[in-house]
């Protein structure tokens, strides 16, 4: 849509940039001020220049957790992207049932995420949950607060379970943008299923499933909540994520300097990501106009 | 459908299902039959949980105020976005599309980052503990995620329309609400559902935020902790009533859900 060049259009936009600008400028400035001071309490500050981000910067704990974040989300998206695709393209293309099973893979995502942590800490339990005790009782010794793999295992579980319903929607929508024609054309050709979605499927679902990748990349990025009530962390740091050890840190501990420091160059991450998206989003707006 | 397309939806069904499953089904039993053993259907069924949970202030106030904020938190954030998506889908202006994207950062911005210095803003305003401090704190992200899925749809209308409209003699209020917002009925609907569920599914912000008058569902759920050990079948009864209002409404936007979790732009 060709747009009209009119200035007087941020009088429409200020509400948001107010309230936003309250809640997030603010706070965010906040900790900027944390992270170059130092205090001795009683709320005297003194300037500490860039200490913390240098403490924080060669601290093993920083360096720990970001690796777990990373492969924490390397191995969701391995795992929940080739699932949900190959869910959705399974999925049928309309009528009821197709009603059905979009409203059933919804579930999970609406679930508070406390609750979703609830949910499988009672259900990998040995002597209450149903997955632990069909382990215990096939002879397998699984015991997710004890042993830092079962852990890792259950939480990654648990995210698939929560998330890949995520990927599942997006997908399918991009496959219902698909003209008929075009699998018609495949069909005289006599194209194999393979090439149906190599050549067919996937192109088409390119944008959305970038957008699913990001979404996902940068969710667990975060993630916080869910493994927080499950393991809380442990055991020992085995499953403390980016923000477990953020939380920990300011709120916990009261480390306000570091903690800042650390926020910092975590929303900075964010924040390069976000501008990935950003560019991603807008090109496929773009394809999306010249189809 | 081919049978090989059947059983893979099934199974995924399947095992998205039970663990809700076996939550339901704890909610339903006492606690001696939960600790007793397994049991894949409650032997002695009992709303004994369910019951506690409607009786006792201390508990169902978690889920009035958790309502209470939500509730807030839609509308505020529905009023401010509506006119700030149609000024970004209809004209181009100044800074337009840094602020389009500075938006979206405050959607991917860590709660986490935020919590402390939330803590702090809303301490020496004295909200603290309040629903519209909750309320505010999650317009960080929905207020974002509103205007990007409304920007979306309001695309899809004609600027025709506008012009019509104004060679009729509308004023811009008048036709923004009798004809715009009709035509995208269905748009503000689903923002309002994904306002609704975002600020419904988070917990840290709302609970650093809390301690007594405003603490949220979510947050009461760890008061099951006591001397005796884990009320297991109060917590799943908590939980379990915390899914209903998205099982509830999940039905009406099935099929804009994707749309609405890629921000609009599917």
């Amino acid at each position: 849509m060709e747009k009209t060049r009119n200035n007087r259009a941020w009088f429409m936009v200020l509400p948001v940039v107010a309230l936003v600008a309250f809640s997030a400028v603010l706070p965010l400035m906040t900790v900027v001020n944390y992270s170059v001071q130092d205090t001795f309490g009683n709320n005297v500050f003194f300037w500490a220049g860039t200490e913390w981000f240098t403490q924080v910067l060669e601290s093993e704990r920083m360096h720990d957790a970001l690796w777990r974040q990373f492969l924490f989300s390397a191995v969701i998206l391995a795992i929940e992207v080739p699932l949900g695709v190959a869910v959705a393209l399974c999925m049928p293309k309309k009528g009821f049932w197709a009603s059905v099973c979009l409203v059933l893979m919804a579930l999970p995502l609406l679930i508070p995420w406390n609750v979703v942590g609830t949910i499988w800490q009672v259900f990998g339990r040995v002597d209450i949950g149903l997955l632990g005790w069909t382990l215990a009782n096939l002879g397998v010794d699984y015991n997710y607060t004890q042993n830092p793999l079962d852990a890792w295992i259950t939480v990654v579980v648990m995210d698939v379970w929560h998330w890949t319903s995520l990927v599942v929607l997006l997908a399918y929508a991009g496959l219902q943008s698909i003209p008929q024609a075009y699998y018609q054309a495949a069909r005289i050709d006599q194209a194999s299923r393979w090439k149906v979605f190599r050549y067919i499927e996937l192109p088409k679902m390119k944008g959305v499933l970038l957008i699913a990748v990001l979404l996902r990349f940068m969710d667990s990025f975060m993630i916080y909540t869910e493994p927080f009530v499950v393991t809380g962390g442990g055991p020992g740091t085995a499953t403390t994520f980016l923000s477990i050890d953020l939380v920990k840190m300011a709120l916990g501990q009261f480390d306000l300097g570091p903690a800042a420091a650390f926020s910092l160059m975590y929303f900075l991450v964010i924040l390069l990501l976000s501008w990935v998206f950003y560019t991603v989003m807008t090109n496929s707006d773009k394809a999306g106009k010249g189809a | 459908m081919k049978i090989g397309n059947f059983l893979v939806v099934t199974l995924y069904i399947l095992f998205l299902m039970l663990p809700i499953y076996w939550l339901l089904n704890m909610s339903f039993k006492p606690n001696s039959e939960i600790l007793g053993g397994i049991t894949f259907f409650p032997r002695n069924f009992t709303v004994q949980n369910y019951v506690t949970i409607f009786t006792d202030p201390s508990w169902y106030m978690g889920y009035v105020n958790s309502i209470l904020y939500v509730a807030m938190n839609t509308v505020i954030s529905l009023a401010v976005a509506l006119p700030a998506a149609y000024a970004f889908s209809r004209y181009s202006f100044l800074g337009d599309k840094h602020l389009f994207f500075w938006l979206l950062t405050n959607r991917m911005a860590p709660p986490a980052v935020f919590a402390l210095p939330f803590f702090q803003l809303y301490s020496s305003v004295g909200l603290f503990d309040t629903h519209i401090a909750v309320a505010l704190a999650h317009c960080l992200f929905n207020v974002p995620l509103a205007v990007w899925i409304l920007e979306g749809f309001m695309r899809g209308v004609p600027k025709e329309i506008d012009e019509t409209a104004y060679i009729d003699g509308y004023s811009w209020p008048r036709f923004f609400v009798k004809i715009f917002m009709p035509l995208i009925a269905s748009g503000i609907g689903v923002a309002a559902f994904f306002c609704f569920m975002f600020s419904w599914v988070e917990l840290l912000l709302s609970r650093t935020l809390t301690t007594v008058d405003a603490k949220p569902i979510a947050a009461t759920m760890t008061r099951t902790v006591s001397a005796s050990g884990l009320d297991w079948g109060l917590l799943a009864a908590a939980g379990v009533l915390t899914i209903i209002p998205g099982a509830l409404v999940v039905f009406f936007v099935r099929n804009y859900i994707a749309k609405g979790f890629a921000l609009g732009r599917v």
